[in-house]
């Protein structure tokens, strides 16, 4: 019998009933750790010294899940997929881990990404890329691609993730699960090794909205080491899951979502589209309005260059304390400059570098108005307009992605600038911080593809319940890499 | 004088006052073990986060009211990013003047030899120290107790005219820090550095119009009072000397730093060079709103500072100037003074004794007030014993000494030394006798009109008793029992 394939509730009853033990699963989850790592590369450490517990009430208490490698775990190897972080072992956990800990979570392996949240494939992490379990030629997308690889193929029901970009809602998209990132500063960031302050979110990849629900109800919490954390006591997001959505209202971005954007689209993108539109059939068959709405398409098609730019600029700060004097292995050098100048050289891909330079350039006193500020300024429309949008409606309902997972040899470095709005849209959730999660909506060619909703801040409940509901009305809840409907 | 001298001074002086650092949990105490003081976050450990430390915000408002200057109606912190080992981060929490700092825009009132000054203070902000390091011939030690202490950082306007003036302003700035407990201020703790910027024009050309200044250099990390005058009168003559010789532009606008040995200033780097540090926003710290009543609050806390407590004295104690002068210079000497008068002494009595023999005293002995076992209750003491005569004057300067450093009170140093004055008036009397006895020629002199023997009566009296005799009582019995005879 397997329960790694299972949602919380489920593997939590089967505990409680004396079907299995914690030892039992976290046995199971390590053995398929082993399996998938030969499949996928998905792991930088599978923790195979990990205990069962004793098992409470708690749904999350002996149930094993994996963590993003850029989570700070004490005595445990955390190198954020970077050569410069190889051999660091923290004596500090973060908050979110720490959390889950308390709720009695166990841990089974360390989850490959891009290195340091930097890039949107799960090729570049130190360890190598991490290849889709629904098609090894395939991505996962990133930067949380282990974590999506392993709940995909079922090591667990869950993993953390963390979400700059969409490093959580694209990779579950390609991975046919669900991904959601709550309200800026509703799970602390302590401990999680940052890409751009600003942008950064920590979240959970899991088969199901209701797993998701649980899993950030125990992550969640304010915290005096981030002061961007906020008290979200009275949010209770697994309770106030009740399907219950009629009248909310729904809107979807006609420069987004109509076909007609994209004259050269080929047939995985229409069939993308027109799954969409019968998903947004679905949502009023539940008793939701839908309606189209229009987003001036100058505004739309900035957001990557905005995105760049404030990532970048945040990440090249973020990044200087990599020196390798205090931690990280020491370079050669005559000097301190030097030894610095090599450790960076070596340590950092040629990916990370270039937004490095980035960075420091859109900073530079003679840029820094044009492009930085501006990058700003435009950030703060964009994040206006959506909030013009939430005055009106519940939530954003919109496709994600072009399709389903991208071919690893030959598409990754091919950006196609028809359908980039498609690809970039979910940055705008990081922009305004709201609550955004993508679930599965259908399948391709035999490969799951998602869509997105995302709400005001504050209103995770409201978000999730209206996922919960559509979920609900499809088949693919709960859904494992192979098993595919 | 042919030419004018414009001084502007950059004052750092690290906010002392509070338990914990600026944007870490560490204690912000001085200690000789370096690198014990530390947190995570004070190495840059990947995924700590600042956190403000309210106290140290309180402060520097507090400083900011003080100076006259206005107070934001947010607070910001901004990155300024630059590498250099003394800061694990790569960058430095500090405020730019845009937007607004926590002070801006003031004006203090100093005097200087009797005269009455007053500077414009450009601004004041709050930023973070960087740990200290010490250099040899072929390594460097860095400890990181300073890094993250609180700093405030003063600008003024270039409003001074002379070297005088510029220590008397910082003088006073030191006695603000300390009366307002923001600040030990002490120099030998390293706790204040100056950079000072200096430029002299043609005495008889118009001030205020900027066209007429002449070339400004900056003269980076001066630490001590001492320093900065020398380093201004150096570069005073080096700037007129070369201005006399007609190679005035060999004058050029650059960073030099004073050498303590060669008691110079040595060029560091033209303002060419000067470094861009990326200026922006932390990401980490949401703004803080300061609201009209937590300033009304703080500004009622401000405590009584050195010009007021000098009034007081003046006005109320009816001290002399110079004397209220030398008591308000050190905020822990005036401290002492008013804690002995709320022991109920006399005020001066209490004036006395502080400036002429406690201040002496540790002049000579190379001690400042803390070091010393003297407390103010123990001084109070003192002064009760001689002014109800238990012990003469002479005997009580014997006592003061030893109250110093023996950890004794005055009235267990006057029983050990058996000092208690003789009252007893029949052992008196017995003792004149006896005076009058061996004295009969002296007697016949008193008799014939020489009343000035009985001086020397006395004198021999107090020779008798070894001085424990009361002087008052001596001469009115001796005066008594020679009208006997």
């Amino acid at each position: 019998m397997e329960y790694m394939n299972k949602g919380l509730v489920e593997i939590h009853e089967a505990l409680k009933n004396g079907e299995v033990t914690s030892e039992e699963l976290i046995k199971e989850s390590l053995q398929k750790s082993h399996e998938v790592n030969e499949k996928c590369n998905a792991f930088v450490t599978i923790l195979d010294d990990a205990k069962g517990i004793n098992v409470t009430d708690d749904i999350l208490s002996g149930i094993p899940y994996g963590i993003k490698d850029n989570y700070s775990t004490k005595g445990i190897l955390s190198t954020g997929s970077s050569n410069t972080l190889k051999d660091y072992v923290p004596f500090f956990t973060a908050t979110a881990i720490e959390n889950l800990e308390k709720h009695g979570a166990v841990a089974t392996n360390k989850t490959v990404m891009d290195e340091f949240g930097m890039g949107g494939t799960g090729t570049t992490g130190h360890t190598g890329i991490v290849k889709n379990p629904w098609d090894k030629a395939r991505m996962c997308a990133g930067s949380s691609a282990g974590s999506a690889a392993a709940v995909a193929a079922g090591v667990y029901p869950y993993a953390t993730g963390s979400d700059t970009g969409d490093s959580i809602r694209k990779p579950a998209a390609y991975c046919g699960i669900v991904g959601y990132k709550p309200t800026y500063g509703m799970i602390s960031r302590y401990g999680l090794f940052p890409f751009a302050s600003s942008l950064d979110h920590c979240g959970a990849l899991t088969r199901s909205v209701e797993d998701a629900a649980i899993v950030t109800d125990a992550m969640k919490g304010i915290d005096k080491n981030d002061m961007t954390s906020w008290d979200s006591n009275n949010i209770n997001l697994y309770e106030s899951l009740n399907g219950n959505v009629k009248g909310k209202k729904l809107c979807y971005i006609k420069e987004i979502c109509d076909i007609n954007n994209y004259p050269d689209a080929n047939d995985e993108l229409k069939m993308h589209l027109k799954n969409f539109t019968e998903k947004l059939e679905l949502c009023k068959k539940l008793g939701m309005e839908v309606e189209e709405v229009s987003v001036d398409k100058a505004l739309l098609n900035a957001m990557p260059s905005v995105y760049v730019v404030i990532s970048c600029a945040e990440a090249t700060s973020n990044m200087s304390n990599l020196t390798g004097f205090i931690f990280g292995p020491r370079a050669e050098g005559d000097k301190w400059d030097l030894e610095m100048k090599n450790y960076r050289t070596k340590g950092f891909s040629p990916l990370i570098k270039r937004r490095f330079v980035i960075g420091s350039y859109v900073l530079q006193a003679q840029n820094k108005d044009r492009y930085f500020h501006n990058a700003q300024r435009v950030r703060r429309l964009l994040v206006d307009k959506w909030n013009e949008l939430f005055e009106k409606y519940d939530a954003v309902i919109l496709p994600v992605g072009s399709g389903p997972a991208k071919k690893l040899e030959g598409s990754s470095n091919i950006l196609d600038k028809s359908t980039q709005v498609l690809e970039e849209h979910l940055q705008v959730g990081n922009f305004g911080g709201f609550p955004s999660i993508t679930i599965p909506d259908g399948f391709i060619d035999g490969l799951p593809v998602a869509l997105n909703i995302t709400g005001k801040c504050y209103d995770d409940e409201n978000v999730l319940n209206i996922a919960y509901a559509l979920e609900k009305e499809m088949d693919y809840k709960d859904m494992v890499a192979g098993e595919a409907k | 004088m042919k030419y004018k001298v414009l001084i502007g001074l950059e004052m750092h002086c690290e906010i002392s006052e509070t338990n914990t650092k600026v944007f870490s949990g560490a204690a912000n105490t001085y200690t000789s073990h370096p690198n014990t003081n530390i947190r995570p976050v004070d190495m840059a450990f990947p995924g700590t986060l600042p956190v403000v430390n309210k106290e140290a915000v309180k402060k520097s408002l507090m400083a900011s009211m003080i100076l006259g200057c206005s107070q934001p109606e947010y607070v910001y912190f901004e990155r300024k990013n630059y590498y250099y080992p003394d800061l694990p981060k790569g960058f430095q929490i500090t405020q730019e003047t845009k937007p607004a700092p926590i002070g801006i825009y003031g004006k203090l009132k100093f005097e200087v030899n009797g005269e009455e000054k007053e500077v414009r203070i450009n601004n004041l902000h709050l930023e973070e120290d960087a740990a200290s390091s010490d250099h040899y011939n072929r390594s460097s030690k860095i400890n990181y107790n300073r890094a993250g202490v609180p700093l405030l950082e003063l600008v003024t306007e270039p409003d001074l005219r002379s070297a005088d003036e510029a220590v008397a302003f910082l003088e006073t700035m030191r006695s603000i820090y300390q009366y307002a407990g923001i600040s030990e201020a002490d120099s030998k703790k390293g706790q204040i550095r100056c950079d000072v910027n200096v430029s002299i024009m043609d005495a008889d050309k118009d001030e205020n119009d900027m066209s007429n200044w002449g070339t400004k250099v900056e003269i980076k990390n001066v630490n001590s009072f001492g320093g900065v005058r020398d380093a201004i009168n150096y570069e005073i003559e080096r700037q007129t000397e070369l201005k006399e010789q007609g190679r005035y532009d060999e004058v050029e606008q650059e960073t030099r730093r004073w050498d303590e040995d060669s008691m110079s200033t040595i060029r560091m780097r033209s303002k060419v060079d000067a470094i861009d540090y990326k200026y922006f926003v932390e990401p980490n710290i949401p703004k803080i709103k300061l609201s009209k009543e937590w300033l009304e609050e703080i500004r009622k806390e401000i405590p009584e500072l050195a010009g007021e407590r000098k009034e007081k004295y003046i006005n109320e104690y009816g001290i002399s100037d110079y004397d209220a002068t030398i008591l308000v210079k050190e905020k822990n000497v005036a401290d002492f003074y008013e804690e002995a008068i709320k022991e109920g002494t006399d005020p001066k009595s209490a004036s006395n004794w502080i400036t002429t023999n406690l201040l002496g005293s540790l002049n000579k002995l190379e001690l400042t007030i803390e070091d010393i076992t003297l407390t103010p209750s123990m001084l109070a003491e003192l002064i009760k014993l001689v002014e109800t005569k238990e012990i003469s004057s002479k005997q009580a300067k014997e006592v003061f000494a030893d109250t110093l450093t023996s950890g004794k009170t005055p009235k267990e140093i006057v029983k050990e030394k058996g000092m208690t004055q003789m009252s007893d008036a029949g052992e008196i009397t017995k003792i004149a006798n006896e005076v009058l006895d061996e004295n009969a020629e002296l007697v016949e002199k008193y008799k014939e009109g020489r009343t000035n023997v009985v001086d020397f009566m006395v004198g021999q009296i107090m020779k008798k008793t070894r001085g424990t005799a009361n002087p008052g009582m001596a001469r009115s019995t001796i005066l008594e029992e020679i009208e006997k005879r």
